[in-house]
């Protein structure tokens, strides 16, 4: 049905870069997420697939379409804005059968379309309403209905939970992947939060400083980051970094112990392990089980989360977290003897911050 | 008044119980100096005349109607009220035709030369119209628009259309520009969208601006007293005729025209305070 296709997307405000040259291709009905911190250039790209903003260079293609130049009326879209945008004036009802008007359907049609996405939203109650006596969570809702209802090819959303209460999003993350899932339309969706990025994405574009980092699976950018700011960025907390020096043959002097790693001729790169994949050898803290090859952790601050222990401790002098079972005996002071789960160790070159292989 | 209770209601935190003193002493003075010329002027269009010229006054007036009507029968003030309300109506379309397009620019898009522009409207009011009353009387004899309810509107239009630009520019700045770009993206072009979304949202601030305009012309008396001498407006005429009146007389005329504005301006007060900054939530 639709395909989107965005070729060699730029876009300039005066001398500032806002995107640098973006390639993506998103399948039909795929559920893409664009994350990454404010001011990455994620609601930019957005808006430049809606039509709202112009690149300064490049394509958007829709479908066999290209849409660059046309108006946001014409390119097949529907959006959900962050602040809602329920139109104040019009009730539910109108709201949700805005776009249909314009599109001239027959009112039996607007009915039954009105109907429809109103229950799939569970707003069937509220049709009457203004959207001054609803809720945040029902304006969203209303929102969303209101796109859904004109059956658009894309679908582009821009943050749309961020307004919303920790449980009330908890829900409406669900509610929306089962909604989306059964419309069969192309969504993007932007979020800064990357719980909810990577528990409703098909796959996900991390975007920093205006360029796109990686685009894949949640469990892909999680295991596999392409690079150091996908693993600081995802995980919380995030990936542990450690200095690693060359001692030839393809092994790294981390923290005192060698491990092996990538072939190559740098004098140093990074280890990088996340804080869950490494295995602590014997008791913690009496030190007599420690093995020559073991590295050794300074535990600082311990914090009970309940479903596991998070240790913030130093190696090497460098901060290492680790995560821990609930029932593990340590306190600030103690000293962890530890290694990582070989299979789970990736490297990345310090230069130009990227994965090694 | 309001006036008080919202400056009493900031939360200003002053130093010593002086200073509230100071602070609530200086409103109410401030709303007396407003205040008790309107009250004097409201008693002494309901007295007789003889009550008018009495001394001591009384605090209330026997409610007496003679100088009212008498003042509206006298002729020529029919005439010069429809005037008045034929260059305000004027007035108040144009500068909204004008100066609503204006607001919504500067709202809405970035151009160079922007805040310059902003600045450039509000000095139009810095400019002072009796410099410009003679030049304008001899152009106006010129293209014979002198003496004529549109040459009036026309200046009474440069003069109300600064408040026109600003107060509608703070009305769009308050729409969100999601609605617009909402309605964008489910199938308006921009004048639809401004049609269907904005333009109903703006309406009443878009109505009250549209008054604003009214009263400025219908108060203006410098450039109606100069530009007129047939078709004299209300306040033109007054200023003539009211000179060698009676005193009970010039009291009535200064209410039928003190009365129409203050009503007009406390029905839109909310609108010129958010033009002005202050919050009406």
């Amino acid at each position: 049905m639709a395909e989107i296709k965005i070729k060699n997307v730029a876009k300039q405000y005066g001398n500032v870069h806002a995107l640098h040259s973006i390639d993506m291709t998103i399948d039909d009905q795929e559920f893409m997420v664009l994350l990454g911190a404010s001011g990455c250039g994620k609601t930019t790209l957005l808006r430049i697939v809606a039509g709202l903003e112009t690149a300064t260079t490049g394509e958007v293609w829709i479908g066999d379409k290209r849409v660059d130049q046309l108006p946001p009326k014409d390119r097949g879209i529907a959006m959900v804005f962050q602040n809602y945008a329920v139109f104040p004036h019009l009730t539910v009802f109108e709201n949700i059968a805005f776009g249909l008007r314009m599109a001239r359907v027959d009112q039996a049609e607007v009915d039954r379309r009105v109907e429809r996405t109103a229950t799939l939203m569970h707003i069937e109650g509220l049709l009457k309403r203004y959207s001054g006596q609803l809720s945040g969570g029902q304006r969203q809702r209303v929102a969303v209905a209101r796109a859904l209802a004109t059956e658009p090819e894309v679908l582009l959303m821009d943050e749309p939970l961020s307004n919303l209460d920790a449980l009330l999003r908890m829900e409406m993350r669900a509610e929306l992947k089962t909604v989306l899932a059964e419309s069969k339309t192309t969504t993007i969706y932007v979020t800064h939060d990357q719980v909810e990025a990577m528990s409703m994405a098909d796959r996900i574009a991390i975007m920093n400083g205006g360029k796109i980092v990686q685009a894949s699976s949640a469990v892909e950018v999680y295991r596999n980051p392409a690079a150091h700011f996908v693993g600081s960025f995802i995980g919380n907390p995030p990936m542990n970094f450690l200095n690693a020096s060359n001692s030839g043959d393809g092994l790294w002097t981390v923290g005192g112990i060698k491990v092996k790693g990538p072939d190559s001729s740098k004098q140093t790169i990074q280890f990088a392990i996340r804080p869950e994949d490494i295995v602590v050898h014997g008791q913690p803290g009496n030190g007599s089980s420690s093995s020559e090859n073991s590295l050794t952790a300074a535990v600082r601050i311990v914090e009970p989360l309940g479903s596991h222990l998070l240790a913030s401790c130093k190696v090497d002098e460098q901060l290492f977290r680790v995560i821990l079972d609930s029932d593990a005996q340590i306190k600030p002071g103690d000293t962890l003897h530890w290694l990582p789960q070989a299979d789970r160790v990736r490297w990345f070159d310090p230069e130009t911050e990227l994965a090694i292989s | 008044m309001s006036t008080a209770h919202r400056f009493g209601s900031f939360p200003v935190q002053l130093a010593g119980s002086w200073h509230r003193y100071l602070f609530t002493g200086a409103v109410i003075l401030l709303c007396l100096w407003v205040l008790v010329p309107i009250y004097l002027l409201l008693v002494n269009t309901l007295s007789s005349a003889e009550a008018v010229a009495a001394y001591p006054k009384k605090p209330f007036p026997e409610i007496d109607t003679e100088s009212l009507q008498f003042f509206m029968n006298y002729a020529g003030v029919g005439q010069a009220l429809w005037n008045s309300i034929k260059v305000a109506t004027v007035t108040m379309i144009l500068s909204i035709a004008a100066g609503a397009p204006a607001g919504y620019a500067l709202s809405r898009f970035d151009f160079r030369g922007k805040d310059t522009f902003r600045i450039l409207v509000l000095m139009t009011r810095a400019f002072p119209l009796p410099l410009l009353a003679l030049p304008l009387a001899v152009l106006y004899i010129r293209i014979g628009l002198d003496d004529s309810v549109l040459g009036l509107a026309f200046v009474h239009t440069t003069l109300a259309l600064p408040f026109a630009v600003l107060i509608t520019f703070s009305l769009f700045s308050g729409i969100p520009i999601e609605l617009e770009e909402a309605a964008w993206t489910l199938g308006c072009n921009r004048f639809q969208a401004f049609y269907k979304v904005i333009f109903p949202l703006v309406l009443p601030g878009i109505a009250a601006s549209a008054i604003f305009a009214f009263v400025i012309s219908w108060n203006e008396v410098f450039a109606a007293a100069v530009l007129t001498i047939e078709n004299r407006t209300l306040p033109a005429f007054l200023l003539q005729g009211l000179s060698d009146s009676p005193m009970h007389l010039k009291f009535a005329g200064g209410a039928v025209l003190v009365l129409p504005a203050l009503l007009f301006i406390f029905l839109v007060r909310k609108y010129l305070f958010s033009m002005w900054g202050i919050a009406n939530r």
